[in-house]
């Protein structure tokens, strides 16, 4: 995100179009249903059925052929639909190649960020929207603003002071730069812009510290934008290459990703690549992610116009 | 003299126990504090870092043995056809990609935004490829695209079109790349499509169907037109993006064939990672630093010029 964000309490306007009923989705329907209508449905479906198979069709693709036995060449016609179940593909992954390590790695590096984004954004995030400081806007500003350098740029001083620290192949190397971010904060910033005053008042009239008030009214009452802020990291450190393709070196600390694109790699320059193992390598890749979005669906999809219409 | 240190002091104090003494002064510091210090140690040391980096001859991991060269890691990359070809490649790929995908999302959101039976389904699968990680998407991709024995090629064989080299021809090797960005990206920009298209009051729409505007014409030049926001944020964020591309190419082709879809930042991870040319390498990353600024900037100005706040 290199918007420069304005960063106001969303105002009147907006949340009354909020609460307002999604008007376009909602017009009226025509009353009569005649046979052009019916045919106008029925084509409306065949497009949309004919879109989603466009777009599952690589995925369709990827199950087939993870079925197959390992080494089969690709059959004549391409099958897209599974006609074998063989596991052997899946099996050899995980004792011919470390796949168990490079999970337990990926799993590792991602809960870490996950929690450290959590913790470290939201505690900022607070700061910003609901305690008074001097250098507060300027600080806040030099926060958003570094939105605005690429990683590209960083990337290769980071590198650089990994390195010296010792951090290549380590879990602090992997894990460092990730654990918080300029958008997480703005994001769960805008979230404590929405609670009222009175209850942070009211907590202290009662007597609460400050982080009382943060940890027991002002993040219970946020969960939908923590959660907003944990997948959205999940999801970025889960798929993330470039970071671990610097910093580790060893197989000992490959992630999956790093894994899959080695093992890619490697294939196509020593030998015909074996399709099967490769699509059930990429299946493993993939399952968690699309375990979460089962999940938290809503989460994904509330970042996303957070991020975008804000 | 001792009464003017004795008001110094005082006014001193006076400063700390404004900055410190206030009790949600203190508070405030405390709770930025982790957030800042990441900030410090993991942003903006290595942003003044690579600066520093970029004046200097630096050829390894190991500190304290590059030379001060002053701008001549610039001057030489002045003549650099291999980086400006590269650069050249990044500006295809994106003033393609971004165009095109955000139709298709245009395309996609507005047949899935109404409500019938079923339409979650079908939002939820133009999504999928969003969610997956770009190295799995490239894999697969590499095989559907296998000239003997991918999908693709099949397909194509069945309607009488020849098979193809998709990603070792110079020809098509990023046109393969677009579409499979295009492929993975709609369904987020369909997302934000989908709210702006839901903030377009119905009364406007109404009125204009009164007027006897049909549905294409109601929706050129009443809805688009009432998009721009959203236009807009998706073009500043997916030139931005573009711009940034890295890992299809590093896995699908590995930049080639013959440097037809090398792009700025895989160029700079090889000059940074593989020939250790750490300090040339970020003066390159300077560079496109300033083209990716002076693009946003060009951006703003134009919606400027038209008189729309740009940021929604």
């Amino acid at each position: 995100m290199a918007i420069p964000a304005t960063g106001v309490a969303p105002s009147v306007e907006d949340l009354a179009r909020r609460d307002r009923k999604p008007s376009v989705t909602s017009r009226p329907r025509k009353a009569k249903i005649t046979l052009w209508s019916v045919i106008k449905t029925l084509l409306f479906y065949a497009m949309l059925i004919f879109l989603a198979v466009g777009m599952l069709l690589p995925f369709l693709w990827m199950i087939t052929t993870s079925l197959e036995p390992p080494g089969t060449a690709f059959s004549y016609p391409p099958k897209i639909l599974p006609t074998t179940f063989d596991l052997t593909s899946y099996r050899q992954l995980f004792t011919l190649v470390p796949f168990a390590r490079y999970f337990l790695n990926t799993l590792i590096v991602t809960a870490a960020t996950v929690v450290g984004q959590t913790i470290f954004c939201s505690t900022a995030a607070y700061a910003f929207a609901r305690l008074q400081f001097i250098g507060r806007k300027a600080l806040f500003i030099l926060f958003l603003a570094t939105m605005m350098i690429p990683f590209q740029v960083t990337m290769i001083p980071l590198f650089l002071m990994v390195f010296q620290l010792g951090w290549v192949n380590t879990y602090f190397g992997l894990i460092g730069p990730g654990i918080s971010s300029a958008f997480g904060i703005f994001l769960l910033r805008q979230a404590f812009l929405t609670i009222p005053r009175d209850y942070q008042d009211a907590a202290r009239i009662d007597g609460a510290s400050e982080w009382t008030v943060f940890f027991r009214i002002f993040l219970p009452l946020t969960k939908p934008a923590l959660a907003t802020v944990g997948v959205f990291s999940f999801m970025g450190t889960w798929n993330d290459l470039l970071w671990p393709l610097l910093v580790s070196r060893d197989e000992e600390h490959r992630t999956l990703e790093l894994g899959l694109a080695y093992f890619n790699a490697s294939a196509s320059a020593f030998q015909q690549p074996n399709w099967p193992l490769m699509m059930a390598a990429a299946v493993v890749v993939l399952v968690p992610v699309l375990a979460v979005y089962i999940f938290a669906q809503r989460y994904f999809v509330a970042g996303i116009s957070l991020s975008g219409v804000k | 003299m001792p009464t003017d240190s004795a008001a110094g002091r005082r006014s001193a104090d006076n400063l700390w126990k404004r900055f410190w003494g206030r009790h949600n002064d203190r508070a405030g510091y405390l709770f930025t504090l982790p957030a800042g210090l990441h900030l410090a140690v993991f942003v903006l040391v290595p942003i003044l870092f690579s600066v520093y980096l970029s004046f200097h001859e630096w050829t390894s991991p190991r500190f304290l043995d590059a030379p001060f060269v002053g701008l001549q890691n610039y001057a030489k990359l002045i003549g650099d056809v291999p980086f400006w070809h590269a650069v050249k490649n990044t500006l295809i790929y994106t003033f393609v990609s971004v165009p095109f995908g955000m139709a298709v999302s245009l395309f996609l959101a507005v047949i899935v935004n109404r409500r019938i039976p079923g339409i979650n389904v079908f939002r939820a699968v133009f999504f999928l490829p969003v969610i997956t990680s770009w190295v799995a998407v490239s894999v697969i991709w590499i095989t559907l695209l296998a000239p003997d024995g991918g999908l693709l090629n099949y397909l194509f064989g069945q309607v009488g079109l020849p098979g193809q080299h998709w990603l070792d021809s110079e020809r098509w090797a990023m046109f393969a790349i677009i579409v499979i960005t295009v492929w993975k990206g709609a369904g987020f920009q369909m997302v934000i499509w989908m709210a702006g298209l839901q903030s377009v009051p119905t009364e406007i729409l109404e009125a204009a169907s009164i007027d006897g505007a049909g549905k294409f014409r109601s929706f050129w030049h009443v809805t688009v037109p009432l998009l721009f926001p959203t236009t807009f944020f998706l073009l500043v964020t997916g030139v931005i993006g573009g711009l940034q591309v890295f890992t299809p190419m590093y896995v699908i082709t590995k930049g080639g064939p013959l440097g037809a879809t090398d792009v700025a930042v895989y160029h700079i991870y090889k000059r940074a990672f593989q020939e250790f040319s750490m300090g040339y390498a970020s003066a390159q990353a300077w560079v496109l630093f300033g083209i990716i600024f002076l693009a946003t900037l060009i951006q703003l100005a134009y919606a400027k010029r038209r008189g729309e706040s740009a940021l929604a």
